[in-house]
């Protein structure tokens, strides 16, 4: 009798489809309701969207004022409230519910499993550890509510359109705190594809070598309809922004295409991409560890082999 | 004011990790140990904040074996006031670890708490929020930039969508990110002069945190391998052979 309450992400009024992928883990449960929880200032819209997802038997609508922006000092006491009668709380496992499922679990007094990959049994899951290393079994206890964040790039979007249910308002009755505000939030503010959704990703590393030259590699990705990521090598020497990282700290990502540019493939920026569907490597050295796991492999230089790239494809 | 900072030993970033062929764990014997790199990050801005003058006093804790005195001592000859052992034979979970912050916090009464987001171990990024949630104090997670003024913490965070700026009053919890810092080398003398430091040593029984609640790891196992792929000689058949997987 399993009831799952899954957390709604979103940012300017729409949707983000790390939802989606959090409410196929719930279906892969096999409870009785998936309810999603949408908590915003104007919550309709993003209600809207989050009922015609497939599999969804009910959402619920918070509407407060304090619920503007994502902070989990204040979102977490709401949703503690709402998570009586559940057996489930699922958070997607992007920052926003990385910060926030925690402050639930604390609120509730129960462990959390962080980045669940598969659902074995309604307690029992599959997550990463050591950078995804290994792969440990942990069963939460039955006795109590699991709260869990769903690892994104595992789990496929739920489909959305067939799905039409209803939408209710909540009330809930929770006494929030002042003492955390939000003051801006800066983002980069691109066309590109969204990198934790795009089906084609180019990322760029240190081979690079400057902010200037990753012009070639943004050129590139626009070319193929791709999102720009990027190494932490890259990102820390200022060659692109911080929230275009992929790996163990940056995004867990799984495009159908990734092409790894210049990048060497250290242990913690495979750890991002170990899902991809095809992956492709573009190193000046024949022996870096990156060619290990690339479906494709090309020796030589990017700045020579990038513009080879463009003509070749017309 | 006074800053409890997180100072956990791990495998070191290093080590390829090997899941034993019984899939009862994973090898730790014999392999090198470290600070979570993040918690060195923690520490160093702890150590800046000091020497500002925003803090006068840094408390660097582990929670861990009774063999985790030499690794407080880095911590301590980094630059840390002092150290607090909690003695755990068994490792500890998030939810525990949390609340024996919760436990040092009432006798400590820092006014900040850096932690380090995620362990690079078990990776579950939680014993920050989970800290915060039962001292019903602020929250700022994965900070890449810190700044204290007036009885509050304005942090920069790196989030999926960018860099989000928020205000927490202070007492708080923050969690470091990895570019907030680059944490100092520690020197030959410094080693010498954390001997003399104070490493005070409380038995995790002592103070009545419940460890119950746990997750249970039942099976460890390798990850699913990607098997090398192909070597293609130049750009055209690179692109010839991703149009034929439908890809471009
Ligand atoms: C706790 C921790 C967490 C981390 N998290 C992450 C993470 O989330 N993501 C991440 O990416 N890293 C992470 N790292 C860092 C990681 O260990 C590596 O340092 C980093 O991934 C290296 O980036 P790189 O491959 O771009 O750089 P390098 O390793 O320096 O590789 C550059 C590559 O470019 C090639 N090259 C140079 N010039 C050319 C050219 N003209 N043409 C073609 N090829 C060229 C070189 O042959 C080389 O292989 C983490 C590290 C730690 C300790
Ligand atoms: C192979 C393996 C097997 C394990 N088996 C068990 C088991 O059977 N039972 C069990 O209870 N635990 C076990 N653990 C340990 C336990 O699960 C982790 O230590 C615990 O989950 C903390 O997770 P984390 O460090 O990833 O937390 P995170 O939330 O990622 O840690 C964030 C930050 O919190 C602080 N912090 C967390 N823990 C400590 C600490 N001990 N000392 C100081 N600061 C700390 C640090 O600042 C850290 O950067 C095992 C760990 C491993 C690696």
């Amino acid at each position: 009798m399993s009831k799952i309450l899954v957390i709604a992400e979103h940012l300017g009024g729409t949707l983000n489809s790390s939802t989606a992928r959090a409410v196929s883990a719930a279906i892969a449960v096999k409870g009785d309701a998936i309810d999603v929880l949408v908590l915003s200032d104007a919550p309709d819209a993003i209600a809207a969207e989050a009922a015609r997802i497939d599999g969804v038997s009910r959402v619920l609508a918070v509407a407060r004022a304090e619920n503007a922006h994502p902070l989990a000092a204040v979102l977490a006491p709401q949703i503690a409230k709402a998570a009586a009668g559940y057996s489930h709380v699922f958070a997607p496992s992007t920052t926003f519910g990385k910060d926030l499922a925690p402050r639930v679990a604390a609120l509730l007094g129960v462990a959390q499993v962080s980045d669940v990959m598969s659902v074995e049994a309604s307690h029992t899951f599959r997550r990463p550890i050591y950078a995804g290393n290994a792969i440990v079994t942990v069963e939460a206890d039955a006795a109590h509510t699991v709260v869990a964040t769903i690892r994104t790039a595992s789990w496929p979007a739920a489909g959305s359109g067939a799905g039409s249910a209803p939408v209710e308002a909540l009330v809930i009755d929770a006494a929030l705190p002042a003492h955390t505000r939000f003051v801006a939030l800066q983002q980069g503010g691109s066309d590109r594809p969204d990198l934790q959704s795009a089906s084609k990703v180019v990322s760029g590393g240190r081979g690079v070598g400057s902010k200037e030259n990753f012009d070639i590699v943004y050129k590139f990705a626009d070319k193929i309809g791709a999102a720009v990521g990027a190494s932490r090598a890259a990102v820390d020497a200022g060659y692109c922004p911080n929230e275009m990282q992929v790996g163990q700290t940056g995004k867990i990502i799984a495009p159908e295409l990734y092409m790894a540019i210049g990048i060497s493939g250290a242990i913690q920026h495979l750890t991002g991409i170990k899902d991809a569907g095809t992956i492709v490597a573009i190193n000046k050295d024949g022996e870096a560890p990156i060619f290990e796991v690339a479906d494709f492999g090309l020796v030589g230089d990017l700045f020579k082999i990038i513009p080879e790239l463009e003509a070749a494809l017309g | 004011m006074k800053i409890l900072v997180g100072y956990k030993r791990v495998v070191d970033y290093n080590v390829r990790i090997q899941v034993k062929p019984d899939g009862s764990g994973v090898v730790t014997d014999g392999v090198k140990l470290s600070a979570n790199p993040f918690d060195d990050i923690a520490l160093e801005e702890a150590l800046r904040l000091r020497e500002k003058g925003v803090a006068s006093e840094v408390v660097v804790v582990g929670i861990g074996p009774a063999d985790l005195t030499a690794h407080l001592r880095n911590g301590l000859a980094m630059g840390a006031n002092r150290a607090i052992h909690v003695v755990a034979a068994d490792a500890v979970q998030p939810l525990t670890a949390a609340r024996v912050f919760l436990k040092l916090i009432e006798k400590e009464q820092p006014g900040l708490v850096l932690l380090g987001k995620q362990a690079i171990d078990d990776d579950a990024n939680q014993t920050g929020q989970m800290l915060a949630a039962l001292w019903d104090r602020p929250q700022a997670t994965f900070a890449g930039k810190v700044e204290i003024a007036d009885g509050k913490a304005t942090v920069t965070r790196e989030v999926d969508a960018g860099l989000e700026v928020i205000e927490a009053e202070l007492p708080a919890v923050i969690t470091v990110d990895l570019r907030l810092n680059e944490p100092r080398f520690i020197k030959l003398p410094d080693i010498m002069k954390a001997k003399a430091k104070p490493i005070d040593s409380i038995d995790f029984g002592s103070l009545g945190v419940a460890a119950h609640d746990q997750l249970k790891t039942t099976h460890y196992a390798a990850p699913a391998k990607r098997s090398k792929g192909v070597m293609v000689k130049d750009a055209a058949e690179l692109v010839a052979a991703l149009k034929q997987k439908g890809l471009l």
